[in-house]
């Protein structure tokens, strides 16, 4: 790498330059000590990345999936059975978000009572799914903070499992910290968004 | 004679830093280089104009130069260019005793990327390493659900969008020698990781387990991935090969885990984890087994590690007050971690000195360059309103 400015490194220089020589034809013509003229002729880089139009998408959305995965103790794997399910528009459980402590996906107190709410719906409403959303502030690495919100998501997935819910029925999503309710920069806008939302999903065909 | 001295103390320091590679000299990297305490080379820069002597001047600053007077100057390079074409001579010495090292012309591409490669000739004539100004980036553009993957030029300029669905992605990553990316993309409303081929655009569903599906990395071969699935119920690392079979799981813990990264020899994956619910990196064979601790003495909540391409190196996020790009040896043996800048989401050029992170300016991310040894940083042309998560083609 940075080689000492001085006639040592120039040595040194010279050497890793003729090593390089097959790979780079342009560069060393003429070598140190001689003036001459040469030119290189540059290809155009690559025009195009291939996006815009000609994307082509026909067969791509399927792909490999399945289910599994050997959970630490204590944690169920997820089923990917309600991933498809469409999200029920009255969004009932709108008002039993759960809130985190900064950097902590551990569920609080104080938001058992949210969850016991959710757990009681989903046992009256038998056959209905539900994804748990996890959400960060912003106080923390974009792909750091979109593993803290999935953890986020779990933490209450494992409550409602343990309460007696359907493990195959309950799926988790992260955005991380891209999806803020508030943008401010305090602590009372950061407290907001470390959240989890609740999104119930109708099974296909329900009305 | 100073600079003999200086190279003397220099090679006292490495005897003290130990266990680097003393015989072979041309190896050796100074323990000074990577405390960002390296003066950079100074160079004078003349005769060139408008977007020729912007583009040089650009280049060689996040390569370890600095843009001097003449009299100042250990080198000099002249030149100009018309018609269609740059040209350019490198000498050495000071003023009244110089030897030209090369004088070239470049012609073809446009005089943006004529620049680039004179810059490149001038980085390996004076230090023998290959320069990184005709290289490229991936990043992501825009937030939440305005977000689009792109490519551009190392510098941010010539971008192109490369996906168009109107919804969050994340992390992209290059193929090592190949046009190609995979990246994360809620198109389908999970996050999935998908495959594109940027020559022809076609691109396919990579990873589409239930949960999460992210921060693809590709061996440096090639030949496999890994990435953060939750599929377990939990954020965990796994590894694939390149056509999504083989899949392993490699970490079952209940912890969050990510953003892993490769060592060079394609033997390790480093990542984030938790020990006692505080942030950390690890190390993990490939072929799995016990997961190895990678200390980041001196500086809290690591995350984000990147391996640099000659071995040597781990750059990462740290955050303390503020989010801070700080650097470790690979194999750490206790030797501190070295805070550079303030920024996140640090990426190694394929040079294993300059570095692209993310500085946050209000709201928005600024992608920013950051020449290791010397600390010199200057920000990439923006593309988006708010560019981020850089990866290198490399």
């Amino acid at each position: 790498m940075t080689l000492p400015k001085n006639n040592n490194a120039m040595k040194l220089t010279k050497i890793f330059n003729l090593m390089m020589l097959g790979a780079s034809l342009t560069i060393l013509a003429g070598g140190c000590r001689k003036s001459t003229l040469n030119t290189t002729h540059i290809k155009n880089p690559a025009d195009s990345v291939g996006g815009g139009t000609g994307l082509n998408d026909q067969d791509p959305l399927k792909g490999k999936g399945g289910t599994g995965g050997e959970g630490a103790n204590g944690i169920t794997p997820l089923s990917g059975k309600v991933d498809d399910w469409p999200v029920d528009p009255s969004d009932p459980l709108h008002a039993e978000t759960i809130h985190f402590d900064y950097d902590k996906s551990a569920i609080r107190s104080s938001e058992q009572s949210h969850l016991d709410n959710v757990a009681s719906y989903l046992k009256s409403h038998a056959g209905v799914g539900l994804r748990v959303e996890g959400n960060c502030d912003e106080r923390g690495t974009e792909e750091y903070n979109r593993s803290l919100g999935e953890r986020r998501a779990a933490a209450a997935r494992e409550y409602l499992i343990r309460a007696g819910c359907d493990a195959t029925l309950i799926t988790t999503r992260s955005y991380g910290l891209d999806h803020p309710v508030d943008t401010g920069k305090s602590e009372a806008a950061h407290a907001k968004n470390r959240r989890d939302d609740f999104v119930v999903l109708l099974p296909p065909g329900a009305k | 004679m100073n600079r003999m001295k200086k190279f003397i103390i220099n090679l006292a320091l490495i005897g003290f830093a130990g266990r680097l590679l003393a015989q072979e000299e041309i190896k050796i990297i100074k323990p000074a280089d990577f405390l960002g305490m390296t003066p950079p080379t100074p160079i004078a820069i003349t005769g060139f104009t408008g977007e020729v002597d912007a583009a040089l001047k650009f280049d060689l600053t996040v390569m370890g130069f600095t843009n001097v007077t003449p009299e100042a100057a250990q080198y000099l390079l002249s030149g100009g260019g018309g018609g269609g074409e740059v040209h350019g001579q490198l000498s050495f010495g000071g003023t009244g005793k110089r030897t030209t090292l090369f004088n070239k012309s470049y012609r073809g591409a446009d005089m943006r990327a004529q620049a680039h490669r004179l810059s490149d000739d001038v980085v390996l004539k004076i230090t023998g390493v290959n320069g990184i100004a005709e290289t490229r980036i991936a990043f992501k553009g825009g937030k939440g659900r305005a977000s689009e993957i792109y490519v551009a030029d190392y510098d941010g300029h010539n971008p192109s969008t490369v996906t168009h669905d109107s919804t969050d992605v994340a992390a992209p990553c290059w193929v090592p020698g190949h046009f190609a990316l995979y990246y994360t993309s809620y198109k389908l409303g999970n996050p999935d990781i998908f495959f594109q081929d940027l020559g022809s655009g076609q691109r396919h569903n990579f990873a589409h387990y239930p949960g999460l599906n992210t921060s693809a990395a590709v061996s440096p071969d090639g030949k496999k991935v890994a990435m953060i699935l939750s599929k377990s119920g939990s954020p965990d690392l796994y590894v694939c090969d390149a056509d999504g079979k083989n899949l392993k799981q490699l970490t079952k813990t209940p912890e969050d885990e990510s953003s892993p990264c490769w060592s060079p020899d394609g033997q390790w994956i480093c990542y984030c984890s938790r020990i006692n619910e505080r942030r950390a990196l690890y190390k993990i064979s490939v072929n799995g087994g016990s997961s190895v601790h990678i200390p980041t003495t001196g500086v809290s909540n690591p995350s984000e590690p990147d391996w640099s391409p000659d071995g040597k190196w781990i750059v990462f996020t740290s955050q303390m007050r503020d989010f801070e790009i700080c650097v470790v040896p690979a194999q750490g043996q206790g030797v501190p971690a070295t805070p550079l800048v303030s920024g996140e989401d640090p990426c190694w050029a394929p040079n294993s000195r300059t570095v692209i992170f993310v500085r946050r300016n209000g709201g928005n991310r600024v992608l920013s360059l950051l020449d290791v040894p010397t600390k010199q940083t200057k920000d990439a042309s923006r593309v988006s309103g708010s560019d981020s998560q850089p990866s290198w083609a490399r």
